[in-house]
């Protein structure tokens, strides 16, 4: 069987309203780290996950709204990095920090998307991009001398409440990440049939029909952009606490650029999906390894190649292959 | 006095590359729709053919034709090539994509981009390559007490036949008329009987063809070349565009020399480091309060 | 003859009006919007009136969809003001416009068309609930109490306008007089005092258009009042009570529908153009 079928075959189960799927996925992945007793393999299952998390928290803003944010990653380097520097200055606990990363990071997207949220597609696409290198440089350039310059900053605790419950090795971090990313798929997938969900929608089919439907277009997008960035935050404090370092290359371009593309590849707007795009692009630098030289060539290609011969992504929202023609030519185009 | 025009001629020196990079982005974005993230890939890729040409065989190329030829022809050489992978690059890349939509554009631009960037280290090394001086004419010159360097010179007035030369054909021509009629509508430009073919064919070859030689020229006014600086002065041009006004050939030459202009002003007046944030700031701003650009014009839209 | 047959509903709607007190629930003021170098509406005054059916017609290119484009808020007026039930409409966006109870149609219909029937009408319920995103996540009692009320109100809707056996299908995917009818639905489920409907019997064929003038009718029952602009003269005179024109931004005539029909500056303004949408 190959991978498509087996992936189809998934498809149809859960399409046929089976529900046995999902308690057998939640078994799995409990007791994953019980039965692969290696820590390498276990640290990728945990990169899975804060992909999943980064994932999804610009499938809200890419997904369901249909806004190029093509710098995503500079909200986890917003959250990592308050939370590292507020650790290692003022000694704050990193669980402490989460909350407040997460909305360090939203009251920022909040400021900055402000004056931008009316452009359309294409350009938004080129400021949001700005505005992550512009994020990145800072970083590097160190202003006041707080964030470490390119190297960062490190020495960042790991996530503790009181003496007994304390992340401190792979497996720990493997559920701590995991059971962020069930709450946070819970929570989107009431957002996702909800009022304010179905208002996303209409304002990725169509704008100005949705304005002139009562939505208030410039707060939902506003609405999703910082809830978007609050749980890229919150993947960004994780990170930090993980890795105890924080430099600023974690955050370029090339990592917001992954972020579009599981969110593309998986399927726009489909959770099932993320999981499976972020599996795709965490696992791939894993499966090349061996080219280590070619790989980006082949990544390149293969977003490419993806692009032309499956656009809407390996597991569409299943509403329906969304036909991103219609969507994104009016995104753009004068004539609506 | 004389520090600041010597400041000024630099940046209208890299004004002049962001022009030639940022022309190519505004003509395939004025026909196609598209921001070519791939174009500053083109550019790098010009440069590193350059760099070949003139460089490797120990500067064959030079010793073989002098240094003049030698510019000439490695010119002539990068901007065929560049024409061809650039035809070859929408051919292959975007146009089976048109009809997905602009979302799988995006996308394919950016794996477009990042397969020939790689594809460029993959070949020439991941370490800088330098031009040897055997093959820049090095002269600098005192022209009423200002020191300018002839390949500056060389790189301004090139630049400016290039461009206007490119001026003609699109503002003075029936081409260009149609050039700049599918920019503007390209469906009913093709119902006007404009063949549409012929126009990409020109865009995709005429502009990676610029930035190609906008490339050699970096590489030897700057000696030394990197695989990833396309991604650099891309996004760089990409705000001369928006700053002049996309889709508009006057805009990108008039806000690529603006842009060298204030990056040479930011960084001598404010600070040298946060030369390339002040770029983006700029872009940020020019967006936020005439995303039009400064001789572009707004296209209402119909309700 | 068809004619007598909209004599007769005609006749009927007359007779609901006389005698009766008449509000004005929309009044344009000299309203003006200029485009560039053109204006695109020259001062136009023009009053609809409650529990009525008013029709707003001219040429292609006479300004009313700008007019009402104006009054939902799409464009902001360069001159004159709109009143809606004595409020002046000025600043308001889309949005705060449908809140107020005007909802609208499109020229061009616009759809949500990834969305299901039944997913495009209970957005129309959208300016009529406030849950937000904290009870969503929470799914508190408030927020399902308000989900079902939602969901039942677009049921209704949806009955009423004769789609629900397609609440499940894409919007994009049902025939082209249903989508119109969709879009009508979407509009009613905001329950807006003023229904503004541009074309509505665009690319309907005769019995459709039928259909359209009877449901029309039946939405007066509900205290609806209704502005049309409508190039099918069958569905202007047969349903007006009130009929405005429009030619190049101007008001060039307005009354009863006959008396509109009749008059010289209209046949000239349509024939003049040599407008082939006049199918008498």
């Amino acid at each position: 069987m190959t991978t498509r079928d087996i992936i189809n075959n998934i498809k149809q189960t859960v399409k046929t309203k089976q529900k046995w799927p999902i308690p057998v996925i939640i078994t799995l992945f409990v007791f994953f780290p019980i039965l692969i007793n290696n820590s390498y393999i276990i640290d990728v299952a945990f990169f899975l996950g804060f992909y999943t998390l980064l994932g999804l928290s610009l499938n809200i803003v890419l997904g369901e709204v249909g806004l190029f944010d093509l710098g995503h990653m500079g909200f986890a380097a917003i959250g990592a990095y308050v939370t590292a520097i507020l650790n290692t200055s003022f000694g704050i606990s990193v669980v402490i920090l989460l909350p407040v990363s997460a909305i360090a990071a939203g009251a920022f997207a909040y400021l900055v998307c402000s004056p931008v949220i009316h452009l359309r597609g294409d350009y938004l696409c080129i400021v949001t991009l700005g505005m992550g290198e512009i994020i990145r440089l800072t970083l590097v350039l160190n202003p006041f001398g707080i964030t470490g310059g390119p190297n960062g900053v490190f020495g960042i605790d790991f996530p503790s409440i009181g003496t007994l419950f304390v992340v401190d090795n792979s497996i720990k971090f493997y559920y701590f990440i995991w059971i962020i990313v069930g709450f946070v798929v819970l929570a989107l997938v009431r957002l996702q049939s909800s009022r304010i969900g179905r208002a996303w929608n209409c304002i990725r089919e169509d704008e100005i029909a949705a304005e002139s439907t009562g939505i208030d277009v410039r707060s939902y997008k506003l609405l999703a952009f910082v809830i978007g960035a609050a749980l890229a935050g919150v993947a960004g404090n994780v990170y930090a606490t993980k890795l105890m370092i924080v430099s600023p290359e974690s955050f370029d371009f090339m990592e917001s650029c992954l972020l579009f593309c599981i969110v593309l590849i998986g399927g726009m707007g489909s959770i099932p999906g993320i999981i499976i795009g972020a599996a795709a692009i965490s696992l791939f630098p894993e499966i090349f390894r061996t080219f280590a030289q070619y790989r980006m060539l082949i990544f390149g290609a293969a977003m490419v190649l993806m692009m032309i011969f499956r656009p809407e992504g390996i597991w569409p929202r299943k509403r329906g292959a969304i036909e991103l023609k219609s969507i994104m030519t009016k995104a753009g185009t004068e004539n609506g | 006095m004389k520090v600041f025009l010597e400041q000024l001629l630099n940046g209208l020196t890299t004004g002049s590359f962001y022009a030639l990079i940022a022309l190519g982005y505004s003509m395939v974005y004025g026909v196609m729709k598209l921001i070519n993230f791939a174009h500053g890939d083109l550019f790098t890729l010009g440069s590193y053919l350059g760099y070949t040409i003139l460089v490797l065989g120990t500067a064959y190329t030079t010793s073989y034709l002098g240094l003049w030829g030698g510019m000439v022809v490695t010119m002539l050489i990068v901007a065929t090539c560049l024409a061809l992978v650039g035809t070859l690059l929408e051919r292959i890349a975007y146009r089976p994509i048109y009809s997905s939509g602009r979302l799988p554009l995006v996308v394919s631009a950016l794996g477009a981009s990042i397969f020939l960037e790689n594809s460029i280290m993959v070949i020439w090394g991941a370490r800088p390559q330098a031009y040897i001086s055997e093959v820049i004419p090095a002269k600098i010159l005192n022209i009423a007490g200002l020191r300018i360097s002839i390949i500056q010179i060389i790189i301004l007035i090139l630049s400016f036949i290039l461009m206007s030369i490119l001026y003609y054909v699109v503002q003075k021509t029936t081409f260009g008329a149609a050039i700049r009629a599918c920019a503007i509508d390209r469906n009913t430009a093709a119902l006007m009987g404009i063949n549409i073919g012929t126009i990409i064919f020109f865009v995709f070859a005429v502009g990676p063809a610029l930035g190609g030689m906008a490339g050699v020229l970096v590489g030897m006014y700057y000696r030394k070349i990197t695989f990833i600086m396309g991604w650099n002065y891309g996004l760089k041009a990409f705000t001369a565009t928006i700053l002049g006004g996309i889709g508009n050939i006057p805009g990108a030459m008039l806000g690529g020399l603006l842009l060298g202009v204030l990056e040479m002003l930011g960084s001598v007046y404010i600070s040298t480091a946060f030369k390339d944030v002040f770029v983006f700031l700029i872009l940020i701003l020019v967006l936020i309060f005439r995303p039009t650009g400064i001789l572009g014009e707004k296209v209402a839209e119909k309700v | 003859m068809a004619k007598e047959k909209n004599v007769e509903i005609k006749n009927n709607n007359i007779d609901i009006s006389i005698g009766k007190e008449e509000k004005t629930v929309l009044h344009a003021e000299n309203l003006t919007k200029i485009f560039g170098g053109l204006t695109a509406v020259n001062k136009i005054n023009m009053k609809v009136k409650q529990g009525q059916i008013s029709s707003l017609i001219g040429p292609n290119g006479a300004g009313k969809t700008t007019v009402f484009n104006v009054v939902t808020g799409i464009y902001k007026a360069d001159g004159g003001r709109v009143l809606f039930k004595g409020e002046d409409l000025a600043g308001n966006k889309p949005h705060q416009i449908i809140k107020k109870g005007i909802a609208r149609t499109f020229q061009n219909i616009r759809l949500f068309s990834n969305m299901t029937c039944l997913e495009n009408v209970m957005a129309g319920q959208h300016c009529r609930s406030q849950q937000g995103t904290w009870s969503a996540v929470l799914q508190t009692a408030g927020y399902k109490h308000e989900e079902s009320v939602i969901r039942k109100n677009a049921e209704n809707r949806l009955k009423q306008v004769g789609l629900w056996r397609f609440r499940d299908e894409l919007a994009k995917n049902i025939a082209y007089g249903n989508q119109r009818m969709l879009e009508i639905g979407r509009a009613l489920a905001s329950n807006p005092d003023l229904l503004i409907l541009d074309e509505p019997s665009s690319g309907l064929n005769d019995k459709e258009s039928e259909d359209l003038i009877i449901f029309l009718n039946s939405l007066l029952k509900e205290n609806l009042t209704i502005l049309l602009i409508e190039h099918d003269m069958n569905v202007v005179m047969g349903i007006s009570h009130w009929v405005t024109v429009m030619d190049e931004g101007k008001k060039i005539a307005e009354g009863l529908p006959e008396a509109v029909y009749s008059d010289p500056q209209v046949i000239e303004a349509y024939l003049g153009k040599e407008d082939e949408e006049e199918e008498y």
